[in-house]
């Protein structure tokens, strides 16, 4: 099937400049991609079909021999992916190489039918599946985008807030699967070492529903809390909770709950050694009275 | 053979583990730990992991272990400093090391250990020369 | 799946575990996998390389780079020709052990990477995949 690659190889120049001239300004879209750059593309791409189709794996695309093509495709592909190209108009990219392809082909192969038959359709299916690894790629670079920006958005939703020296909040909102678990967890610890802090307060009023894996999650949380020296207070528990905590049987026994988050932080307070008193009366701010403001 | 060096600090023992440490060493550090309480009469034993990147099973166990003995031998154990990342592996493993105290940092773990023997200050260094 | 790069390192003292490790770090570093992933990794790679040489009278590991349609990450394989498991599915539950101590090694390695296959057959040896993608 070399015969194909001879073809190409013969005819390159002429391919890529009618490949680009049939392109029409539709798929050219100046607007999002250089003419510098299209020449480019269309340069390396036809260079790197014809070496895989002259090789001796002419129609397996999967085969070493079409390394580069493949490559240069997945390239392209992200790259068009990022450039705002919609996957259709990237494999029309591809496709459109059909028609200067199939010209030169029956100019090459005029005297004989049958071998310009088989020929064309050797070149018919080799773009087919070229174009069809572009799809495949655009999908994955999408992918990769929209669990990025996931992670980040998880990140974002669980922030870890210092209430006083040493004790810490981490007030969820939503639901707490495996994977914001991870981050919830690794973003509390991690703030437990820098700040220095033996107490850390998870409220989950924003949590809608706890059933046994929401439970397994927070006891993980909790256990590395303790491993690593600080303790972990379970707040904002409400009544539907207690119940469902209850009746699946899950064992809370060595986790300190409480129904209020100021409940919490009071016995946080207690724990390392700290307490809130009332000032004398008058002391209190903005209660008139003569006391000057101090700049501290 | 390497060993991981025990400091005695007053009535306690302070241990920095900061190299990856293979199986016998880690059994060589259990050995010299009891060795170490009964020679001492130590009442607390320090065990500062803040460097360790990795305690797999083994390392846990030697941990459990350590803490283990020398509770029988009249001493309590705390182990400081586990990385956050350490934790949640452990966690993961399956493991949570019961019955053995743990602690932010040294200074947390002193405090601890002051506090189990009703102590109000904390002990200073002594070089392992002294009697 | 292709694999970009490969190295086999013998398992047959406890040196070789921690020289296993490290090796796993770096490579995984080179990787770029997170902090925790790294150690998730290394962690299982400790166990598994310590059953091979204290269970299965000492073997190897071959770490590779795989690459995937979309994706890359790191294959641990560890194989011994030791006496083999004869109940994996109880070896795979936590707690179980044959020697001292606990025998959380297997099951808890289970849950530190994301695929894991194990042959083993009594008498011959055990083999152990594990791979964790990015």
């Amino acid at each position: 099937m070399s015969k194909l690659g001879e073809i190409i190889s013969r005819n390159e120049e002429r391919i890529r400049a009618d490949w680009i001239n049939d392109m029409g300004k539709s798929i050219q879209r100046a607007d999002l991609i250089s003419k510098v750059e299209l020449e480019e593309q269309t340069r390396s791409l036809l260079s790197a079909i014809a070496k895989g189709a002259s090789s001796d794996q002419s129609d397996d695309i999967t085969g070493p021999q079409w390394n580069a093509a493949r490559e240069l495709l997945q390239d392209i592909s992200s790259s068009r992916a990022r450039q705002g190209f919609t996957p259709s108009e990237t494999a029309t990219f591809v496709l459109s190489l059909k028609q200067p392809l199939f010209m030169v082909i029956r100019q090459e192969l005029s005297k004989n039918q049958e071998e310009m038959f088989a020929v064309v359709w050797t070149a018919t299916q080799l773009l087919d599946k070229l174009a069809l690894l572009t799809t495949e790629s655009y999908t994955a670079t999408r992918e990769e985008l929209i669990s990025r920006q996931q992670q980040e958005l998880l990140e974002l939703s669980t922030p870890v807030v210092k209430l006083w020296d040493g004790i810490l909040a981490l007030p969820i909102i939503g639901t707490l699967d495996s994977a914001r678990t991870q981050v919830v967890m690794e973003e509390l610890l991690q703030t437990v070492v820098a700040t220095n802090s033996k107490f850390a307060i998870i409220d989950i009023t924003g949590v809608p529903t706890v059933d046994t894996l929401v439970a397994q999650h927070l006891l993980k949380t909790i256990t590395a809390a303790r491993l690593m020296g600080a303790e972990c207070i379970i707040s904002g528990v409400r009544p539907q909770i207690a119940q469902t905590i209850v009746h699946l049987g899950i064992n809370l026994e060595d986790v300190i709950t409480k129904a209020k988050l100021s409940d919490a932080f009071a016995l946080a307070l207690h724990r390392s050694g700290r307490g809130v008193v009332r000032l004398a009366p008058g002391a209190a701010q903005g209660s008139g009275g003569s006391s000057t403001r101090r700049d501290d | 053979m390497e060993r991981i060096p025990i400091l005695r600090m007053g009535p306690f023992l302070l241990i920095t583990i900061q190299v990856d440490m293979h199986d016998k060493l880690a059994m060589q550090l259990q050995d010299d730990v009891t060795e170490r309480i009964s020679d001492w009469g130590s009442s607390g034993v320090l065990i500062d992991i803040s460097s360790l990147e990795i305690v797999d099973s083994f390392i846990g166990r030697m941990l459990a272990n350590i803490a283990a003995m020398s509770r029988v031998l009249g001493a309590e154990t705390v182990v400081v400093g586990m990385q956050p990342a350490v934790a949640i592996t452990l966690v993961e493993l399956g493991m949570s090391l019961p019955g053995v105290r743990t602690a932010l940092n040294v200074e947390s773990g002193m405090e601890l250990l002051n506090a189990s023997f009703g102590r109000s200050q904390i002990g200073t260094m002594h070089d392992s020369s002294e009697a | 799946m292709t694999v970009a790069k490969r190295e086999l390192l013998p398992l047959q003292t406890s040196s070789d575990v921690v020289v296993a490790r490290q090796k796993v770090r770096q490579w995984a570093i080179e990787l770029r996998f997170s902090l925790i992933d790294q150690t998730k990794l290394v962690t299982a790679a400790s166990e598994l390389a310590r059953n091979a040489l204290d269970h299965g009278q000492g073997g190897q590991m071959t770490i590779e780079v795989v690459n995937g349609a979309a994706r890359s990450g790191l294959r641990l394989t560890f194989e011994d020709h030791g006496p083999g498991i004869p109940d994996i599915e109880m070896a795979l539950k936590d707690g179980y052990t044959t020697g001292a101590g606990m025998g959380l090694g297997l099951g808890g390695s289970k849950r530190l990477v994301n695929d894991f296959f194990i042959e083993s057959e009594t008498g011959k040896g055990t083999k152990i995949t594990v791979v964790r993608w990015k």
